[in-house]
């Protein structure tokens, strides 16, 4: 089964349940099965599996849920420069892991998804947009935002502890 | 540096085109700013990207998710595919024969008409257009005549003699007919462009073949279609291709 432990994986980061998340993976397959013949050759098959998934996602109970909370695209994040004492540094050097973790489950879906999509599946810009059906001037913009919110909400969990 | 500041997060991602890739290169070397940007959005990257990696399907759900989806498609695969290969079968077999019975007719009536231009040529009083032996006269006749070139063979042997040549017609394409004395038979030599004779398989090799009492010889060469025929043996129709098909 191609992308299986990929899909799994993000169904996990999508739905925060062990079980949805297996519910959506199975759904998945037997969807990209079915309509296998609307794959068109020559496109990404990656970005179309999934695409399939957050589509079930976001048709399921938890996924309107959390798609409702999802903000329009309208302006662009100032892109900003890390200062001297960011969490990237503090990342590194303490290793947090499970902070970073608990960052990524702490963010709206639409910018925990696309931070998934490209650092951790390392998709092209391209694929993202294919993946999420939006233009690629959005991915970057909400790209550079997310990247934002997970710096400004660890810098957040970091001054509480 | 603020020039950069908004091309760092492309830069990283990989994303950027390749020649600001080269020139963003270069200014990390001299700005130390955008160096240490640029080093902890690695940082920030790398990190999401092994704290993103964190959940692993168990062995169980991937065992379950393989049998719901594969045995059915295995099944309906099988009955899908015995007679969809067996029609595809059939319809390679089918077109294979009816090109080849395509051909085939094409290659016939190719033939009789050859064969109706060699026998026209024996019948008239004036086979020929241009009468001279000599192929530097017979060959510069054709020039402006039809629109290729080609060369006659250098004849050494006293059997083989030159009586001439005459445009010829095939399928609307304009050719040149040439006409050989071998002892008391003649041979027609029609030579055409390949793409007026295009519907005809091509070969490089002779292909040889008897029809209406006259053998046909047939060969490619350089864009051009050659036909020899006659009513002598194949072996004497391929002593002058032979001669033809080494003419400089």
């Amino acid at each position: 089964m191609p992308l299986f432990d990929q899909l799994y994986n993000f169904a996990r980061w999508l739905t925060h349940d062990l079980t949805e998340a297996e519910d959506l993976v199975q759904e998945t397959y037997v969807k990209a099965l079915r309509g296998f013949s609307s794959f068109q050759s020559g496109t990404n098959f990656r970005a179309w599996m999934f695409r399939i998934l957050r589509n079930t996602f976001l048709t399921s109970r938890t996924g309107l849920k959390a798609a409702t909370t999802v903000p329009l695209d309208a302006e662009d994040a100032d892109e900003l420069p890390a200062g001297p004492e960011t969490p990237e540094t503090i990342f590194i050097s303490h290793s947090e892991h499970q902070l970073l973790q608990e960052t990524l489950q702490a963010l709206p879906l639409h910018f925990r998804e696309i931070l998934l999509l490209c650092e951790t599946e390392e998709m092209s810009y391209q694929e993202i947009s294919e993946t999420l059906s939006i233009p690629i001037g959005t991915v970057m913009s909400r790209l550079s935002r997310a990247r934002k919110a997970l710096r400004d909400i660890a810098q957040q969990k970091l001054a509480r502890s | 540096m603020d020039n950069w500041t908004g091309k760092i997060a492309a830069y990283i991602d990989g994303e950027l085109p390749a020649v600001e890739m080269k020139e963003l290169d270069a200014h990390l070397r001299t700005c130390p700013a955008c160096t240490a940007d640029a080093l902890q959005r690695v940082s920030l990257k790398r990190a999401v990207q092994s704290a993103g990696r964190r959940y692993t399907p168990s062995a169980d759900f991937r065992q379950r998710v393989r049998q719901s989806i594969a045995p059915r498609p295995r099944r309906s695969a099988v009955w899908f595919w015995l007679p969809a290969t067996a029609v595809l079968l059939l319809l390679v077999a089918g077109t294979l024969t009816f090109s080849n019975r395509a051909q085939h007719l094409a290659m016939q009536s190719t033939y009789s008409e050859l064969a109706d231009l060699h026998v026209t040529a024996l019948a008239s009083p004036n086979p020929v257009d241009v009468v001279s032996t000599d192929r530097h006269t017979v060959k510069p006749w054709f020039e402006g005549k039809i629109p290729f070139a080609f060369n006659l063979p250098d004849l050494q042997d006293p059997e083989v003699s030159l009586a001439g040549g005459r445009i010829a017609y095939l399928g609307q394409a304009p050719g040149a007919e040439l006409i050989y004395h071998v002892r008391k038979h003649q041979i027609s030599v029609f030579i055409f462009q390949e793409r007026a004779v295009g519907h005809l398989p091509s070969s490089s090799s002779s292909l040889q073949r008897q029809q209406d009492t006259f053998n046909f010889l047939t060969w490619s060469q350089n864009g051009l279609r050659y036909f020899v025929l006659g009513d002598m043996s194949g072996s004497d129709l391929s002593k002058l291709a032979d001669l033809f098909k080494a003419a400089r």
